[in-house]
């Protein structure tokens, strides 16, 4: 992965995005010539006294016995992605973009809600979406059929999108001030709920041709989501799928997570969804018209 | 797969660290992880090898600290240890859990020279 601006190298493509640098350019330097030279002279000597070497927990090695020493870091390996995630975040809500991660398994009719929400959303207000996948822009091109702007990021063979690409797609956009925007995750129900991507929320969709069982096998991605959303419900005449136990396995893993029941094929529950939006994003701006406000006091004290 | 993407993560944060405590090669890595980390280590073990081919970490020992997994328990109050995100309360049988140790994923100390 680049170190500086966390691109892999080759495998991620956003629509568009090209690259002013290049990777080799800024590769760390591992110290001079010289300093190299010196260091492994002193490596050589040192590696002869040390019995420590590769061995025993880190508290018990002795400093000064060879050029080796403790570094304590205490540092998360996903910091970097959450940075960028809480980046991200602040542009949201300067911008006032309410952002919803829609995550779930390759098959749950993610695209076809999507576009069946956006035929009703359309006009309202600005919206765009981000197509995760890793190869191919078909569903960014099923977006842009529906009128709404969408930009495909290819992970390569990357298994998720991370809050990296997804602040470089959103500079594709147009304005979106106000508006909604859609970040429709690469299918899979493991990886994505690792990172962040500076989203309100994240959406789980779960389809009943799938088990009732799926929050219980895939507890992480469930307990990251705010909503699940069950999908496909116009089938359920021709299944077996008990919903209540599939609701009563997700609540099981989060106790918090709310469900609507829907169709992007019948229409049933959309409403219902976009409901849910509206509200949750109304929420928010109350959430930060309150910060303000706060932020505002505290001025005013001061002057 | 995003075992590969911590371990390129756990490069970066290496060579971040390299230029700023003036180190080389690190020799020795700690990691903690808790059990709701959503790591695998055996998979993270498989990729770090991989990912650390020619960087400072190359041949560089992989030493995983697992944590255990803690919550409290919002119906009984009592601190209770869980292995998973839909694990009832050991003590009253609840499932309101507020997790408070276990998603531990951060490099705790190096062996650096």
């Amino acid at each position: 992965m680049c170190t500086v601006c966390g691109c892999s190298e080759g495998e991620v493509s956003i629509e568009g995005h090209h690259h002013g640098h290049s990777h080799d350019q800024h590769r760390h330097s591992q110290g001079s010539d010289s300093e190299a030279d010196s260091h492994r002279e002193v490596v050589v000597v040192s590696e002869g006294d040390n019995l420590h070497f590769g061995q025993g927990p880190a508290h018990a090695h002795a400093p000064g016995l060879s050029q080796s020493r403790m570094v304590q870091i205490e540092q998360d390996i996903l910091g970097k992605n959450d940075r960028y995630a809480g980046q991200n975040r602040q542009r949201f809500d300067a911008m006032n973009l309410f952002a919803l991660n829609l995550v779930s398994s390759p098959g749950s009719g993610k695209t076809t809600l999507l576009t069946a929400s956006l035929e009703k959303i359309k006009g309202r207000c600005s919206v765009a979406v981000i197509e995760g996948d890793q190869h191919t822009a078909n569903d960014a091109e099923r977006i842009r059929a529906t009128g709404v702007q969408a930009v495909q990021v290819n992970t390569g063979k990357g298994c998720h999108l991370d809050a990296h690409m997804v602040g470089h797609a959103l500079e594709r956009f147009d304005d979106l001030s106000g508006g909604l925007l859609f970040i429709e995750n690469v299918g899979n129900l493991v990886c994505p709920a690792a990172f962040d991507l500076g989203e309100a929320h994240k959406v789980a969709i779960l389809s009943v041709t799938e088990g009732e069982d799926k929050p219980l096998k895939y507890p992480d991605m469930f307990y990251a989501a705010d909503l699940m959303l069950l999908n496909k419900i116009d089938l359920l005449p021709y299944l077996d799928f008990d919903v209540e136990q599939c609701i009563a396995a997700a609540k099981q893993v989060n106790p918090d997570i709310e469900v609507i029941k829907v169709s992007a094929r019948s229409g049933e529950g959309i409403n219902e969804w976009l409901d849910w939006i509206e509200q949750h994003r109304v929420a928010r701006i109350q959430r930060r018209i309150e910060q303000l406000n706060g932020q505002i006091s505290l001025l005013q004290a001061m002057v | 797969m995003h075992e590969m993407s911590i371990c390129e993560g756990i490069v970066q944060v290496l060579e971040e660290q390299a230029v700023s405590q003036q180190y080389q090669r690190v020799k020795t890595i700690w990691l903690e992880i808790g059990p709701l980390a959503m790591v695998e280590t055996d998979a993270l073990r498989f990729c770090f090898d991989a990912v650390t081919r020619s960087t400072l970490a190359e041949g560089a020992r992989l030493e995983i600290i697992e944590l255990p997994g803690l919550a409290r328990c919002l119906q009984c109050a009592k601190s209770v240890t869980i292995t998973t995100r839909y694990d009832a309360c050991s003590e009253c049988g609840s499932l309101q859990l507020q997790v408070t140790q276990g998603e531990e994923l951060r490099i705790k100390e190096l062996e650096v020279e």
